[in-house]
């Protein structure tokens, strides 16, 4: 066992895989953030749309959210990557192609966690909202949402942990995101062994770090609440 | 766009003994993760409630490294990392019977044992503990009392979850075509690559997937009516996930 290679190779593993900077358009963190931004706004207008009275509004929110979660992320990620060339008579790069996937895929599981926040806010705040006389949109931008949003955060991080594990499968269509890097590392050096288990403790590390918080958090939560 | 549709590359050729080829590996590759899975689980989901300290802080160590790492690296780790520092004879009999199979199922079982794991030690958590006091109070040991007592009834309040993780394992086990394993999206793949129709030979896969998830989780939604113990289980809507 040599871990040389691990130090010959950090800037290339963490700059260029983890982060982003570098020559290939690469990163696990440049896919994850803008990944869960966009999903959670997607997410947030789906779970909405699952609550809305109307079922020609809920019951299309419903089957977009049981589609997406009855099917492999992997199989998502191809079909933009084979349909989306078909469809536009060129192909894009990685990046835009893993983004694109992840935002559709991720807003799925999102806007169940936006539905279930928003079930969470006790019937008499609506209830108080609607007798203050609030129309419909501020009620749910002054009131339900913001007492939503904070009951959502452990569920949110949570999410977003499974997101970061997720954005590796973005290798497979050859973005250079952390575990690209890696294999990209390791063609050269053939050391497996020590290479996905840097990889392995990097993700670790940041999963782990982010669990913890959401940990924290839910005590929070559960205290202020009793 | 200008996409021509041809259904027929599904039935003509060998397409369609390649979905099937497919289909039955992640079949295979599933019930095989799955059932290491359910070990470990048990094991260790047990073994993080018992009052030995030790052996909790062993059992957490597993889960917290396992399912903190992405499925794709502990696939890479399995089949790269791993193989090449077995024992030349088992490494010749690996690449006879199939490493990339053996390290798929190693991968999904140790990943998916730790997300069960977290699941099972919130099922026996949410046994009062009363129950297990009672258990000792009668004369059983420790272990008896978790086999008797505790177990059943924390298998039971579970099941909701556990659906939810059998389909996630399922699905996973798509990751299984980076090392290789010729499963469902494989087969899916290779269809594309062969025939250049990617619509119709992902709407195939997705279609399979699809089925497999709704037929998954109708049978546990009626196993979970079969056992329920009355008045301890919140009737929740499950699948997906």
């Amino acid at each position: 066992m040599d871990f040389q290679v691990i130090v010959d190779n950090f800037s290339f593993l963490i700059l260029q895989g983890f982060i982003g900077f570098g020559p290939f358009a690469g990163g696990t963190l440049r896919l994850a953030v803008p990944a869960i931004v966009f999903g959670f706004v997607l997410g947030t207008l789906i779970g909405l749309a699952r609550l809305a009275r109307s079922p020609w509004i809920s019951l299309p929110a419903k089957i977009y959210v049981e589609f997406f979660r009855g099917v492999p992320l992997v199989m998502v990620i191809f079909w933009f990557w084979f349909i989306i060339p078909a469809l536009l008579g060129r192909s894009l790069p990685e990046y835009s192609v893993a983004l694109t996937a992840f935002v559709i895929f991720e807003a799925a599981y999102l806007a169940e966690i936006v539905r279930a926040g928003i079930q969470s806010v006790p019937r008499g705040q609506l209830e108080a909202a609607t007798a203050t006389g609030l129309p419909a949109t501020s009620m749910m931008r002054y009131v339900i949402l913001p007492q939503a949003l904070r009951n959502m955060i452990p569920a949110l991080v949570t999410q977003f942990i499974v997101l970061l594990k997720d954005t590796s499968l973005a290798s497979i269509i050859g973005y250079v995101d952390l575990t690209k890097a890696a294999q990209i590392v390791n063609n050269r050096e053939i050391r497996p062994f020590e290479l996905y288990l840097f990889i392995a403790i990097v993700y670790w590390i940041c999963s782990y770090a982010m669990s913890r918080y959401a940990g924290r958090w839910e005590r929070k939560l559960g205290t202020d609440t009793a | 766009m200008n996409y021509q549709f041809n259904w027929s590359v599904l039935w003509s050729g060998q397409t369609g003994a390649w979905l099937l080829q497919g289909l039955l590996v992640t079949l295979e590759i599933s019930i095989l993760g799955w059932l290491l899975a359910v070990m470990l689980g048990l094991f260790s989901g047990a073994l993080r409630t018992v009052p030995i300290a030790p052996m909790r802080w062993l059992a957490a160590a597993y889960v917290e490294f396992f399912r903190n790492v992405p499925l794709l690296v502990w696939m890479f780790f399995w089949y790269f990392g791993i193989s090449p520092l077995l024992p030349q004879v088992l490494r010749d009999w690996l690449l006879e019977h199939g490493a990339e199979f053996s390290a798929g199922v190693c991968a999904l079982g140790f990943y998916h044992g730790a997300r069960f794991s977290e699941v099972i030690r919130a099922g026996i958590r949410s046994i009062p503990k009363t129950q297990f006091e009672a258990a000792l109070s009668t004369g059983l040991t420790i272990a008896q009392a978790y086999r008797l007592i505790i177990l059943p009834i924390a298998l039971r309040l579970i099941l909701p979850p556990v659906t939810n993780e059998t389909l996630n394992l399922l699905k996973n086990s798509s990751v299984a075509l980076t090392i290789g394993v010729a499963e469902l999206t494989f087969q899916t793949r290779q269809i594309e690559t062969y025939t250049a129709k990617a619509f119709e030979a992902l709407a195939a896969g997705t279609v399979v997937y699809l089925a497999l998830c709704l037929a998954i989780a109708a049978a546990m939604a009626r196993i979970e009516r079969r056992v329920a113990i009355p008045g301890m289980i919140s009737r929740g809507r499950t699948g997906g996930g």
